[in-house]
């Protein structure tokens, strides 16, 4: 177990090295300079002259050869510092700071919804296979998977926001300021980056859940007389949520896509927001930085996942 | 394998030889979900490719006096900002959706599966860097992976195909990867290389053709997430340039009149959900006829 642990770490390692070159040298090939854009800014503010666009570039280092730029960058991650926004004139730290917290929040909340009710969905679907519940269920995944996420935060907003003015129709307050009003505000978002999940948790558990519930061990626990709960949630639910596991890398992935959308629709300042808005200003530093952090918080609940799903299943042995 | 198979099987009677081809067709076609959902992408591909005579106005060009009109006998779905008709707008959109899925869906399965089969087939160092690259690009979000390419290579329908091409790569790559580990474990590949066949005449004449069920199972399962992906481009602005018709990019523009218009934006986001929803139903019927687990259940 620990020599697999080991191999997959340096893995995980290398994998994280080839996203760091993807990530730089695919932005470097960005058409335009993130100069232009700054001296848009600039130039309403009277102009800029040569010799200040010269002194500009040495600052950022963009005279320098693209192998020291990326040792530079790769320097700075290693001592913390993750560079300077050309767009928004601050380091890129402070600037996630603010907005990683946000999405966080947001996308815990929605891991939370999508397996809470995924699991049990799922899982009422299995003990009342061929009932109505489990045809709910079915429509109900299937609508998960098929829906666009930001026309889904839309239809909301037209129903719960306009018409029954029951929740606020965007923006974003932490819960330390105004847990209420915080509250209201995530309710929409976090069934929108949650829905993708939740289809995914119901329909595993449902299949994971029946093939449960034919075991042998199961038969013999409703013999010894066992009440119904006692035998769906001791014996059943603890096996099926094996495979419910495997599915948090792939979640944590629809999360952090999903946000880059449904923060747009409901203005919420994310790193979702951040990443488009300087995707679209060519800000290199916020998005290579950017992009790097939800790679490896990806890729490292991928890691957690492999080694726990060893872990849960003494069945599987790792040499 | 044949070790762990029980001895009682083994003096079974062999079931009865049924063509697969038949089998194919009587499980696929047997359930009406999934004829369903043919009759919908049969719809869907019809009104893209006959959109100019569907269309009952132009698409690109608005006429500014009816803008913003609500759904009346002249616009069944009322008209956009600029006065152009929604339902028009709505039936080219189905053309950007299905050249963008099937396109992308074929580029980035004939990648996938290629770097997937030498991966598998050649292991050692062309598999370490293979499927590295491969998993390194697996770790962004496929929507965050796409718009970073998509923001690099500019606009244009033929970028959103390139950008969401390499995003999928990964996916079919995988897949392929492990079958190709799986079917190279047979005594038919044994037999063929002790024959002195060459590894392309292996790779192409014996793994590909056994792998190919279910990499058409995953290709469709694809396009479903393909036309959510785009449109999810279209949507945060890339992709389409102006007049042209996406069903995201019109989700979006119909968000602002949301309070005065709400069928602007419902109207493309509920033609992306059937579309979306047809792909996977067919993809699961296939899924279900082409598993060779399934064999004799079904």
């Amino acid at each position: 177990m620990t020599t697999y642990i080991i191999r997959r770490l340096i893995l995980a390692l290398i994998v994280i090295l080839i996203v760091t070159l993807i990530v730089f040298f695919v932005i470097r090939l960005l058409p335009g300079d993130p100069l232009i854009i700054f001296l848009g800014q600039q130039a309403q503010q009277g102009g800029i002259t040569q010799e200040e666009l010269e002194y500009l570039r040495e600052e950022y280092g963009l005279n320098d050869p693209i192998m020291i730029q990326y040792l530079h960058w790769m320097g700075g991650i290693f001592r913390g510092d993750l560079g300077t926004s050309i767009y928004y004139h601050e380091n890129v730290g402070v600037l996630m700071a603010e907005r990683f917290p946000v999405t966080l929040h947001l996308g815990a909340l929605a891991l939370i919804f999508s397996n809470i009710f995924g699991i049990g969905l799922g899982m009422l679907a299995a003990i009342r296979h061929g009932k109505w519940i489990d045809t709910v269920s079915t429509v109900i995944a299937y609508i998960g998977v098929t829906i666009f996420t930001p026309w889904l935060g839309i239809l909301m907003i037209y129903l719960f926001g306009l018409q029954l003015g029951w929740l606020p129709i965007a923006g974003y307050i932490s819960p330390f300021d105004d847990f209420w009003l915080s509250a209201q505000k995530v309710v929409m978002p976090v069934i929108c980056l949650g829905i993708g999940g939740l289809a995914g948790s119901a329909r595993i558990m449902r299949s994971s859940m029946l093939e449960i519930i034919r075991q042998d061990y199961i038969r013999t626990a409703w013999s010894k007389g066992l009440r119904e709960r006692t035998v769906i949630l001791r014996h059943c639910l603890k096996n099926s949520l094996i495979p419910i596991v495997t599915l948090a890398g792939i979640s944590v992935g629809i999360i952090f896509g999903g946000s880059v959308l449904i923060e747009t629709v409901f203005a919420i300042p994310g790193l979702g927001r951040l990443l488009v808005t300087s995707i679209f200003a060519q800000d290199y530093v916020v998005i290579q930085s950017g992009t790097l952090v939800i790679a490896v918080i990806i890729i490292l609940t991928n890691l957690l996942v492999d080694i726990s799903y060893g872990w849960l299943d003494p069945r599987i042995r790792y040499g | 394998m044949v070790k762990e198979r029980n001895l009682s099987e083994e003096f079974q009677e062999a079931p009865p030889r049924v063509s697969e081809w038949k089998r194919f067709w009587r499980v696929f076609f047997q359930r009406r979900i999934v004829i369903f959902g043919l009759v919908i992408l049969a719809i869907f591909i019809l009104t893209a490719i006959f959109a100019d005579w569907l269309a009952p106005h132009d698409p690109y060009r608005g006429i500014l006096k009816d803008s913003l009109q609500q759904p009346n006998s002249t616009y069944w779905l009322g008209t956009d900002i600029q006065g152009r008709d929604t339902l028009s707008r709505l039936i080219f959109g189905a053309r950007t959706a299905l050249a963008v899925g099937f396109i992308t869906t074929g580029v980035a399965a004939f990648a996938g599966i290629t770097l997937g089969l030498m991966a598998g087939y050649f292991g050692g160092i062309v598999n370490m860097v293979i499927m590295r690259i491969m998993d390194a690009l697996m770790g962004f979000p496929l929507l965050l992976l796409a718009l970073l390419l998509a923001a690099v290579l500019g606009s244009g329908i033929q970028n959103v195909i390139i950008a969401l091409a390499v995003a999928m790569v990964p996916g079919y790559a995988r897949v392929m990867h492990g079958l190709t580990l799986s079917i190279r474990e047979n005594d038919y590949i044994l037999a063929e290389t002790a024959m002195g066949a060459s590894a392309s005449r292996t790779m192409l004449g014996h793994i590909l053709p056994n792998a190919l069920a279910p990499m058409i199972v995953l290709g469709t399962m694809q396009l479903g997430t393909l036309i959510l992906a785009e449109a999810g481009l279209s949507f945060l602005g890339i992709g389409i340039t102006p007049p042209g018709a996406a069903w995201g990019a019109m989700v979006n523009d119909g968000y602002r009149y949301l309070r005065s218009n709400p069928v602007l934006s419902f109207a493309p986001g509920l033609a992306i959900m059937i579309v979306v929803f047809a792909f996977q139903l067919v993809g699961d019927g296939l899924r279900d006829a082409l598993d060779p687990r399934l064999r004799g259940l079904l």
